[in-house]
């Protein structure tokens, strides 16, 4: 069962085709890896399946629902963590719990017992009065990859999410990545660290606007007959025509 | 609904928790309030005058002690020619020379002229003396029988605000300016601020419709304005004396509808602005130096070129302050304002309108 099907997507702004005819599937519980240099269109292609953007054309449908009608239903099964933003700094850290929950209709009981399970997950406690700007940015990140799924939705969409965390956080960081595709949420991931692509069950590789590769890591490697994920990337990001 | 409530509990959190600048949007008014009631004004008290009297009767001296006993002016001395004036003049010691010609009561069946002269490089202040001064000496000389037959003179009574008091025309005017600054400049900081960081994305990736965003952003920022709104009232009557003749009610449903604008125009900016410098900056230009030059609060709207008249009826505080001043000074009622308070509305309807079209297309 594929929780995210895409057919030729294609986004042009003006002349420039941002996303060219991409097609690729992910299923239900999947990790997905979502690579490409800046610039290749990922991003873009990104906002597409959350709805963020329309799409010029090709067939979408996220967790069952078709992007172009059926929006808001696609809205209520979805979370969203983007690099820029984590959470309202001036908000404490069971504030940002509530207001996400709120936002996404979970009752006064699901609250608490979502606030309660995330503080203990994350072991932050004793952090529940503090206010986010408080915290170190490791700790954000993980807070707001919580909050992304309080509701727990059926994909979650994750860009760029370790950017600038030091390496033992972004190991913590993965590990609650795994427990969330544990209880079957499907995890589609931008990143621009290799070693954190080997954790995906599949990758493709965006260059130019085009999935240039889709495989799993150990198939990718064999492929490009290389060592790590690293030069595969390399060896086809390095084809690409347009810069940043 | 629990959405809506959980957002706008937020917008409470960050006006709370960044007391300086909600401490800042209740200081401001009561700040210009007291700026424009004592240090800015127009009104000219005490100023100064010599007297250069070559005639030396009892009718000049009559008319030198009217003038004294005025709260506009106080005697300085008697002068004893021109030179003497024009010294004191520039040494900053009088505003006004009063010069009456030898022979003043005597003549005054042929032709009596009193001279005024005034130290025109302050513009403002010496139109304002010499009118006075005239009007004070008309007054007093048609008062002596004497002076009965002398030609058709004007009788001049000012309506509704006799002392010329500032502070009737700048109380509506600061409410107008207030009202804009917090609503519009707040409600589009607020809204670029989710952009600028970001949070816009997340919260429109979210089920939470666009309409609650904009609500929830724009009621925090309106219960401040109707505490403003009672705050520059009360500052107003109790301080400056100025009296709200019509009814209170209408004067604060008037206020809601002008903020209501405002937080519209806000709202117009927010889907203009990137940035929150941008925002502050296309509200301080585009909104605040026209309500202060345009809206007819510091300059009459009847001055102007016929091209800035036609522009200032695009400015929402115009209508507000003419509203405004025909309720709280002359006592109007809502029938007496209808025409205003529709342009008001039809200026919130149509902005809405624009801003929601513009909000929604922005996501590409």
């Amino acid at each position: 069962m594929y929780v995210i099907e895409a057919e030729k997507l294609t986004k042009r702004f003006g002349n420039f085709t941002a996303v060219d005819q991409i097609s690729f599937e992910v299923s239900e519980g999947e990790i997905f890896g979502f690579l490409g240099a800046n610039g290749a269109g990922k991003t873009t292609a990104m906002r597409i399946l959350c709805g963020l953007s329309k799409p010029t054309s090709g067939k979408v449908r996220v967790a069952g629902f078709d992007i172009y009608k059926q929006t808001e239903q696609v809205k209520q099964h979805i979370g969203y963590m983007s690099q820029k933003f984590s959470l309202y700094g001036d908000l404490k850290v069971w504030e940002n719990i509530r207001l996400f929950g709120g936002i996404y209709g979970l009752s006064e009981v699901q609250l608490k017992e979502k606030t309660d399970r995330i503080l203990g997950l994350l072991d932050m406690e004793d952090k529940r009065d503090a206010l986010v700007d408080s915290l170190p940015l490791g700790w954000k990140q993980k807070l707001a990859f919580s909050v992304a799924i309080v509701h727990e939705p059926r994909i979650v969409f994750l860009d760029e999410p370790t950017g600038g965390v030091d390496p033992v956080t972004r190991r913590q960081f993965w590990e609650l990545i795994y427990q969330a595709a544990r209880r079957g949420i499907t995890i589609f991931v931008t990143t621009h660290y290799m070693d954190e692509a080997e954790y995906c069950d599949r990758v493709s590789i965006m260059v130019d606007g085009r999935i240039e590769a889709l495989d799993t890591p150990l198939e990718l490697k064999r492929k490009f007959c290389v060592e790590n994920m690293n030069d595969v990337f390399y060896s086809l990001a390095r084809k690409a025509q347009r810069g940043e | 609904m629990k959405q809506f409530l959980s957002f706008l509990q937020k917008e409470f959190y960050h006006i709370f928790r960044d007391l300086r600048t909600t401490l800042i949007m209740i200081v401001i008014p009561i700040v210009l309030v007291v700026l424009f009631g004592y240090a800015i004004t127009t009104e000219i008290k005490n100023a100064r005058f010599v007297v250069l009297d070559q005639s030396r009767d009892v009718t000049t001296r009559h008319l030198i002690d009217r003038l004294d006993a005025n709260a506009y002016f106080d005697f300085y001395k008697q002068v004893e020619n021109f030179d003497e004036i024009e010294t004191l003049f520039r040494q900053n010691k009088i505003k006004m020379a009063v010069v009456f010609p030898p022979d003043f009561s005597k003549n005054r069946e042929i032709k009596t002229e009193i001279q005024l002269l005034a130290d025109a490089s302050d513009p403002n202040e010496s139109t304002v003396l010499i009118e006075y001064a005239t009007s004070i000496f008309q007054s007093e000389l048609r008062r002596n029988s004497d002076f009965t037959s002398v030609g058709i003179v004007p009788v001049v009574r000012l309506l509704y605000n006799p002392q010329m008091k500032d502070a009737y025309n700048f109380v509506p005017g600061v409410m107008g300016m207030i009202l804009i600054l917090i609503c519009s400049l707040m409600t589009s900081v607020g809204i670029v601020r989710e952009k600028e960081y970001g949070s816009m994305e997340v919260l429109l990736v979210s089920p939470l419709k666009s309409v609650y965003i904009i609500l929830a952003k724009a009621t925090p920022y309106l219960l401040i304005s109707f505490v403003n709104i009672l705050l520059i009232l009360g500052l107003s009557y109790f301080l400056l004396d100025v009296p709200i003749v019509g009814s209170l009610w209408v004067v604060i449903f008037l206020s809601l509808v002008y903020a209501l604008v405002a937080l519209s125009l806000g709202l117009l900016i927010s889907t203009i602005a990137n940035t929150q410098q941008s925002a502050m900056l296309i509200c301080g230009m585009a909104l605040m130096l026209p309500v202060i030059l345009l809206s007819g609060m510091i300059f009459p709207i009847e001055n102007m070129p016929w091209i800035l008249q036609v522009l200032s009826n695009l400015i929402p505080a115009r209508w507000y302050i003419v509203a405004l001043r025909d309720v709280m000074i002359k006592g109007l009622g809502i029938i007496d304002i209808l025409p205003e308070l529709t342009i008001l509305l039809l200026m919130t309807f149509f902005l809405i309108l624009l801003s929601v079209k513009r909000f929604k297309t922005r996501l590409e």
